[in-house]
């Protein structure tokens, strides 16, 4: 006893300097404290939680490993590993071709989701024209149109243009964005006067001011809209399904479409196909996550 | 001016053609019967979106889109606030669950709904392999979980709202971060215990960003269609117990498929639902959130 007590009080000077050090963050010895137990609890309760949000992406790992007489025993258990099922998949599910047309429609449809934002919003914020309200109340009022209810004449129209089945059919309807316009207006009106006023002193014309100045400083939410953009263009699920009729014209997602109606007794295989089809995304964002944020949250602040 | 039509024409030329004219068209083509091709169209009579909205097959779909959106909205909304409460602490390692909570934000609806098909499908899925568990809850093993009329709807739902974790999760820490930290300081002086906190605090303060997840949340649950293509194709049959308005007017089990005029009606008509349910949601709440100060 008398051995201990000495330890137990520089104990608690240690506990209670680490504390003063840290500004109240609790210190790795303090588990035993009302403190340390809530950490602890804390812990454990983050740790539940990843469980139950990656137990689908375990279980579609765990089985795109297996060979097919495997991946129904146990299947919440890793006992049996092969990579003969990805190379199947890869190839079986043609998910190459269709990694490169989902890549083709995305880099268009966010190379000219960015161009024609930049120009109409540049236009919205910075020029003076007659009838500048009304257009832009038109723009927004195209905000409230969901893409359900265009699509049923949209594919006719695709369809009296000869494009079905094709990249021009796939990119066409999405060129332009009324909430990348807005984004970018935005943006333009926070510009400061002085900057126009010296480049207009300077002789700079819109299309020099617009490329040489404006456009270095709104790079950030440029970056953030592209993003938006390839997601959505990259992950558009309806639109591929209803204008591809040729498995060559199918984009990632409704390749998986068909891959799903292809593998109906081979799970395994269909669940390689979704690891190969989602790995592209995935590593995308990795790199890309304060642009998502900022794209994401882009509609939230700011209204 | 010729500048501004220069910088305006591509983006207005797209906006028209593939937002507006297919509106104005499909509610023209909404009221006229069509042949088995879609074509040589005639008018049937405007109220053909009476007959459509009132038909025993609409009115199914709306319930079952209503239900989907009851289900998933709500659970949603609290799952994302709650991850990110959870997440919103400095502690070690934290980034690292961050990750893990945004990561459904990668999965498109395909990927999330085929993880979620091998999950729960009857005998070729992974659950109704589990010995255990199918001896527990017979219904995961047979008819299966997607596949029983009472619990396909709940299943598609469940898909839906983890495929939105990561969306939610990540607004709502957005949100949370740009609540000043005086206010919790303050709150702690006055005695303000971890609830109290949270009542009075974080959730009036994110009042903004909820109303906004809120808003997309229900949009989208009335646009469903991947899960539902991918994981019941509107069934089981003969309830189609997960028929939504969209799947309805797109899908290929659907009873319409191929009467492009019944289908510009469903469409139209899921429109007009649409802008109701924003409209109500921002005159209704609008006026209850706290925008900070603004």
């Amino acid at each position: 006893m008398a051995v201990s007590e000495p330890g137990e009080a520089t104990g608690v000077i240690d506990d209670a300097t680490d504390k003063a050090r840290s500004g109240g963050r609790p210190s790795s010895s303090a588990f035993s404290t009302p403190r340390g137990i809530r950490l602890a609890g804390r812990y454990a309760l983050l740790g539940l939680v990843t469980f139950i949000v990656l137990f689908p992406v375990y279980t579609t790992i765990v089985a795109s490993l297996k060979p097919g007489n495997r991946v129904l025993q146990n299947p919440l258990v890793p006992n049996a590993f092969t990579l003969d099922i990805f190379r199947e998949a890869w190839t079986e599910g043609r998910l190459g071709r269709f990694i490169l047309n989902s890549l083709v429609v995305a880099v268009v449809v966010t190379v000219c989701q960015v161009a024609t934002s930049v120009m109409s919003g540049y236009a919205f914020a910075m020029l003076d024209f007659p009838g500048r309200g009304v257009l832009f109340m038109v723009f927004l009022a195209t905000l409230l149109v969901p893409l359900e209810a265009t699509l049923v004449v949209n594919r006719r129209t695709i369809d009296s243009l000869g494009w079905l089945n094709s990249y021009q059919g796939l990119a066409a309807p999405f060129l332009a964005t009324a909430f990348g316009t807005f984004l970018l207006r935005q943006v333009f009106l926070g510009f400061p006067d002085e900057l126009r006023d010296a480049a207009r002193i300077d002789g700079a014309g819109h299309t020099r001011f617009l490329w040489h100045v404006a456009l270095p400083v709104v790079r950030p939410t440029v970056g953030a809209l592209a993003l938006f953009s390839f997601l959505s263009s990259w992950n558009q699920y309806l639109w591929p399904n209803l204008i591809t009729t040729e498995s060559d014209m199918n984009t990632v997602q409704s390749g998986l479409r068909s891959l799903r109606y292809s593998t109906l007794d081979k799970p395994n295989l269909l669940m390689a196909g979704t690891v190969i089809a989602a790995v592209p995304i995935f590593a995308a964002l990795l790199v890309f996550q304060r642009q998502l944020v900022r794209g994401l949250t882009a509609g939230a602040v700011k209204g | 001016m010729p500048a501004a039509v220069a910088l305006l024409a591509p983006s207005t030329l797209v906006l028209v053609l593939f937002v507006l004219y297919p509106l104005g068209k499909a509610v023209v083509l909404g009221q006229q019967r069509c042949n088995v091709q879609g074509r040589n169209c005639v008018s049937n009579g405007w109220d053909q979106y009476v007959d459509t909205f009132m038909s025993a097959e609409f009115q199914h779909a709306l319930w079952v889109t209503v239900k989907f959106a009851l289900i998933t909205v709500p659970l949603g909304l609290v799952f994302g606030v709650g991850l990110a409460v959870l997440a919103d602490k400095h502690l070690r390692g934290i980034s690292v669950f961050r990750a893990i909570f945004s990561s459904t934000v990668a999965t498109s609806v395909a990927v999330s709904s085929l993880m979620w098909l091998f999950l729960l499908q009857p005998e070729v899925g992974a659950l109704s392999n589990v010995g255990w568990l199918s001896d527990l809850f017979p219904v995961v093993k047979s008819p299966g979980l997607l596949r029983d009329p009472g619990t396909a709807l709940t299943s598609v739902a469940m898909s839906s709202v983890w495929a939105s974790l990561g969306f939610t999760f990540i607004l709502v820490t957005a949100g949370l971060q740009g609540i000043p930290a005086e206010l919790y300081e303050a709150a702690a002086i006055d005695g303000a215990t971890g609830t109290r906190r949270f009542r009075h605090v974080t959730l009036p303060m994110l009042g903004p960003t909820l109303l906004f997840v809120l808003i997309v949340l229900t949009t989208r649950a009335f646009q469903t269609y991947g899960e539902i293509d991918l994981l019941t194709s509107g069934g089981p049959k003969p309830h189609d117990s997960t028929m939504t308005l969209t799947y309805l007017t797109y899908g290929q089990e659907s009873i319409i498929r191929g009467n492009a005029g019944l289908q510009a009606a469903t469409a139209v008509l899921l429109f007009v639902v649409l802008l109701g349910l924003s409209l109500l949601q921002l005159r209704g709440i609008g006026k209850r959130v706290h925008y900070g100060g603004k």
